[in-house]
């Protein structure tokens, strides 16, 4: 065999490879979507490996019926909070993080990671006593309280390092031509960082859309969309919904995410780069 | 008012930690006294009715074994996706978006998606029964084929959660300067020796970080299993969770939220006292 | 110790849009020092980078005596090679980064320990052994990076920049110690630089490139004093060759070069050369150091010398020399370099005195040198 012959076949091979592990993410998702939308004859259909007939009938059902768009609408509005708190407490601590140097600085930072670590239903489970005191369980405000807590890590080292790559000069031009420091972080930093703190926020509604363990223990009515799946479908010996209902479940759960990342996705990999330093 | 200037960064700082410290504190606090007190004193009966119940050893041995199956092979495919990634070619874009797209999906979802493919009327057996590699459908799931169950946990949680491992590693395979790798390459390394010599040791605080993370997470699984297995395959959390939502006993529900928080800072101190790369340790 | 060879060699990127090494054909003899100089992005590392085995060649040969390595990965090639950023590898010690190429060619270990040693105490860092590279300093690192590069008694040894991230003071005493190595090595070394410093004191031939093309070789006092174009002549030497735009005449004494407000009667040697550039515009060369200034400092070994006239315009007063710029004619700027502190007013008439046997005259269009 010869040099270019064995250079084709090992690009096949690559190429073989790559395609693999691509259908291997990609296939369970377009399968699981595609029998959200199928006939249950279709689906219990053995010969049919793939369904040919299609109906929202089932999403829908999910949606209104089991109370699913209900789940969507409260998960939203968790998600928001959760970024309008986390945000508003972490842009602060990461500016300071990036921009001032401080005795126990690095202490901070490793403590900020170190709470991220910490086992999230140790965190949940005791809240609860808290939460019913305070009224706050089974209310929107109390998850989203909690899901503040799991994010705020994350959004100081993100945001801190959005801002450190702001340029020191630029916010000092600003501050020698007039503004004050906060008026230059207003003006010049804030609108510079802005892509980037997009990208956080889309990662942090993923976040909070998707978390289950802490939703489910602290709602009980007005549940999240995983709590209310949760809920509905758990347990594949136990559960009551037929498995279409399963698929459409997923779908729904699925779209928002996706989208999001689809969007953000340059900033993936820089971002965990970010919070590995 | 002039605000002593040194003091800015930690008032900014200051409420970011607080609430972290508030969220952290508090129920750890608290669950030490619901778990270890009974009217007032310190007791050990909510321990010894936690011990004493079988599920929660059969909780305790199937999280162990999940991470154990779970996490080193995650690593293991995290590491050969990156290296296998980590060069140009058409496509390389897509392929990395594609990867990282489970890193979207909550483990609810993955769960019911496992399930699309694993069930009876699933895509797996489907396919195979077509192919006519089977005559009855392989059963995934249900009480008597536990440990189906558990493979198909794995299986899911292999397709979630290696793209956590996989982008952590890229990170740190993208960060290793390429004249380290050409001068291998000069003095005589081939591709493995590369690999073995350069590429891995100085991978080593990436695995380590995934490791650490993985594990920890590992630790708390739940969603997972609840939609897979329900309480056939019983596991920490989803015990903790059946106990607090369905029986409404607070203190063995706090039990086992400090059997993981406790799980998980022996395994976090182990990693780091284990993997310790002395290269970064020392200083000029 | 071989004779490196390359013929029309090529590297084309972007389907052939970027021509970064267009045809160069070089042979460097065995055990000599060559410097491949040029200004960035002109093929010089991309050359280097071929002759190493890290880019394949788009066209053309690389022989290494009578070898045939053109396709050869780097390992078969026994080569070693100095990067610019050294590439220590930061997870082993001195010692195992100087070992590494041993260790690949199985030598047993009391060997490798002895050639260790041996290269350890050449540069010299035998105390900093068993420290890692986090703990040196750049020079340290560097002194690494050549030691592991002379340790497996290569063929050809190739460095690329190796001082360029070092500080002023270092480069120059490194430069010495890198040029003694060698000698006593003796390898055949190819020395990519755009330093025109470096060359000129390293090398024992100098390859100036320009644009991926070869444009002169030789010693460093041939591509001095004879550069063979505009461009090699204004890249070497500091400050740059002075040009200027003059046509040729025939007058009654013969050829002379004529510019506004100079005239410069011309050797009749020269005439064959000139013959077809009669009533042309040449240009024309000449260093700063091959003049003079009448009545404040002399020029030694002039042979032939003639005269122009120029307003003093500028001093740069260095301290061990002092560079006047003077206006002759109307506009032309030229530089003269003299030796020592001399005191001259700006406005002042000078006479410029220029030494005839170190004029270069340039085509205009081809920029090749005429004389």
């Amino acid at each position: 065999m010869n040099e270019e012959t064995k250079f084709i076949l090992k690009k096949l091979v690559f190429y073989a490879f790559i395609f693999t592990v691509v259908a291997w993410i990609v296939i369970p998702i377009i399968i699981s979507t595609l029998y959200g939308f199928a006939l249950p004859k279709d689906y219990y259909d053995p010969k049919k490996i793939l369904p040919t007939s299609f109906t929202i009938k089932y999403v829908k059902t999910l949606l209104i019926t089991l109370g699913a768009l209900d789940g969507i609408k409260n998960s939203v509005i968790v998600a928001l909070i959760t970024i309008a708190i986390s945000f508003a407490l972490g842009i602060p601590a990461g500016y300071a993080v990036a921009k001032f140097i401080f005795p126990g600085k690095d202490t901070i930072k490793l403590s900020i990671v170190a709470l991220r670590m910490f086992p999230i239903p140790v965190m949940a489970i005791p809240l609860v006593i808290l939460y019913i005191r305070l009224h706050l369980i089974d209310t929107l405000l109390g998850v989203a309280l909690a899901h503040t807590a799991m994010s705020l890590p994350f959004v100081v080292l993100i945001t801190s390092s959005i801002f450190a790559g702001v340029s020191k000069e630029l916010e000092e031009a600003a501050m020698v031509f007039g503004l004050t420091r906060l008026g230059s972080f207003f003006k010049i930093t804030l609108p510079l960082a802005l892509p980037g703190l997009a990208a956080a926020a889309m990662f942090t509604f993923v976040m909070s859309w998707n978390e289950v363990f802490v939703a489910s223990i602290l709602t009980l009515a007005h549940r999240t969309l995983p709590a209310q799946i949760l809920s509905i479908m758990a347990g594949a010996s136990g559960g009551a919904a037929p498995d279409y209902y399963k698929f459409a479940a997923a779908f729904i759960m699925i779209l928002p995410a996706i989208t999001f990342i689809f969007f953000a996705r340059k900033y993936l990999v820089t971002m965990w780069g970010i919070t590995l330093k | 008012m002039k605000v002593k200037s040194s003091y800015i960064p930690y008032f900014l700082i200051l409420p970011a930690f607080a609430y972290l410290l508030f969220f952290v504190g508090y129920p750890l606090v608290q669950a030490l006294y619901t778990a270890f007190t009974q009217n007032g004193h310190f007791s050990l009966a909510t321990v010894r009715k936690t011990f004493t119940d079988p599920y929660f050893w059969d909780a305790l041995k199937y999280t162990i074994t999940l991470a154990g199956v779970i996490v080193p092979t995650q690593v293991a495919l995290a590491i050969i996706l990156a290296l296998g990634v980590n060069r140009v070619f058409k496509g390389k874009d897509f392929t990395i978006y594609a990867l990282t797209i489970p890193l979207t999906i909550s483990d609810v979802a993955a769960g019911l998606i496992w399930y699309s493919m694993l069930s009876p009327s699933g895509f797996l057996n489907k396919l195979l029964l077509n192919i006519g590699l089977i005559n009855n459908p392989i059963y995934f799931f249900g009480y008597q084929y536990r440990h189906m169950e558990f493979l198909a946990i794995v299986l899911a949680e292999l397709w979630r959660a290696t793209s956590i491992v996989f982008v952590i590693i890229l990170a740190g395979l993208q960060m290793i300067s390429h004249e380290y790798l050409e001068a291998a390459e000069v003095f005589g390394a081939d591709y493995w020796t590369r690999l073995r010599k350069i590429v891995i040791p100085l991978l080593k605080p990436s695995i380590q970080s995934a490791l650490i993370i993985r594990t920890l997470f590992a630790m708390q699984i739940f969603g997972i299993v609840w939609i897979l297995a329900g309480r056939d395959i019983p596991i920490l959390a989803g015990e903790g969770f059946y106990r607090l939502t369905e029986l409404k006993e607070y203190d063995v529900a706090s039990i086992y939220a400090l059997v993981i928080a406790g799980l998980s800072i022996i395994l976090g101190a182990l990693y780091i006292k284990f993997m310790k790369a002395e290269y970064l340790e020392v200083r000029g | 110790m071989v004779e490196v060879r390359l013929e029309n060699l090529k590297k084309y990127f972007g389907n052939g849009k970027v021509k970064a090494v267009d045809g160069i054909d070089l042979t460097i003899k065995d055990g000599e020092f060559l410097v491949l100089l040029g200004p960035s992005g002109c093929g010089k590392t991309t050359t280097l980078r071929m002759i190493a085995g890290l880019e394949t060649p788009t066209g053309g040969k690389i022989w290494f005596g009578d070898k045939d390595v053109t396709y050869f990965s780097p390992k078969d090639r026994n080569i070693s090679m100095v990067f610019q950023s050294y590439a220590v590898w930061p997870h082993m010690t001195v010692y195992d980064n100087i070992a590494f190429p041993l260790k690949i060619k199985k030598h047993p270990k009391d060997e490798i320990d002895k050639k260790v040693k041996w290269a350890a105490e050449m540069l010299p860092i035998e105390n900093l052994l068993d420290r890692y590279p986090a703990q040196l300093s750049g020079g340290q690192r560097q002194r690494v990076a050549v030691a592991r590069a002379i340790v497996v008694e290569p063929a050809v040894l190739l460095m690329d920049e190796p001082l360029s991230n070092l500080d002023a003071k270092l480069r120059v005493a490194m430069r010495a110690e890198i040029k003694k190595l060698q000698t006593k090595l003796k390898v055949t070394t190819i020395y990519v630089t755009h330093d025109q410093v470096e060359a000129m004191t390293m090398g024992d031939r100098i390859a100036v490139m320009n644009k991926g093309k070869l444009l002169q070789v030789g010693p460093p006092t041939e591509v001095y004093l004879k550069p063979n174009s505009i461009f090699v002549g204004t890249f070497i030497g500091a400050p740059e060759m002075n040009l200027l735009e003059v046509s040729i005449k025939e007058k009654e004494n013969g050829l002379v070069l004529e510019g506004t407000g100079l005239e410069i009667t011309l050797p009749e040697e020269f005439r064959e050369l000139l013959e077809r550039y009669i009533n042309k515009s040449v240009i024309f060369g000449i260093r700063p150091e091959h003049m003079t200034i009448e009545g404040v400092s002399t020029l030694e070994h002039v042979k032939r010398a003639r005269e122009i006239e120029g307003t003093v315009d500028f001093i740069e007063a260095l301290g061990t020399d002092t560079i006047v710029h003077a206006r002759v004619g109307e506009g032309n700027l030229i530089k003269i370099k003299l030796p020592g502190h001399i005191p001259l007013e700006i406005g002042s008439k000078v006479k410029i005195v220029v030494d005839l046997d170190n004029i270069h005259i340039f085509d205009k269009t081809t920029e090749n040198a005429v004389i």
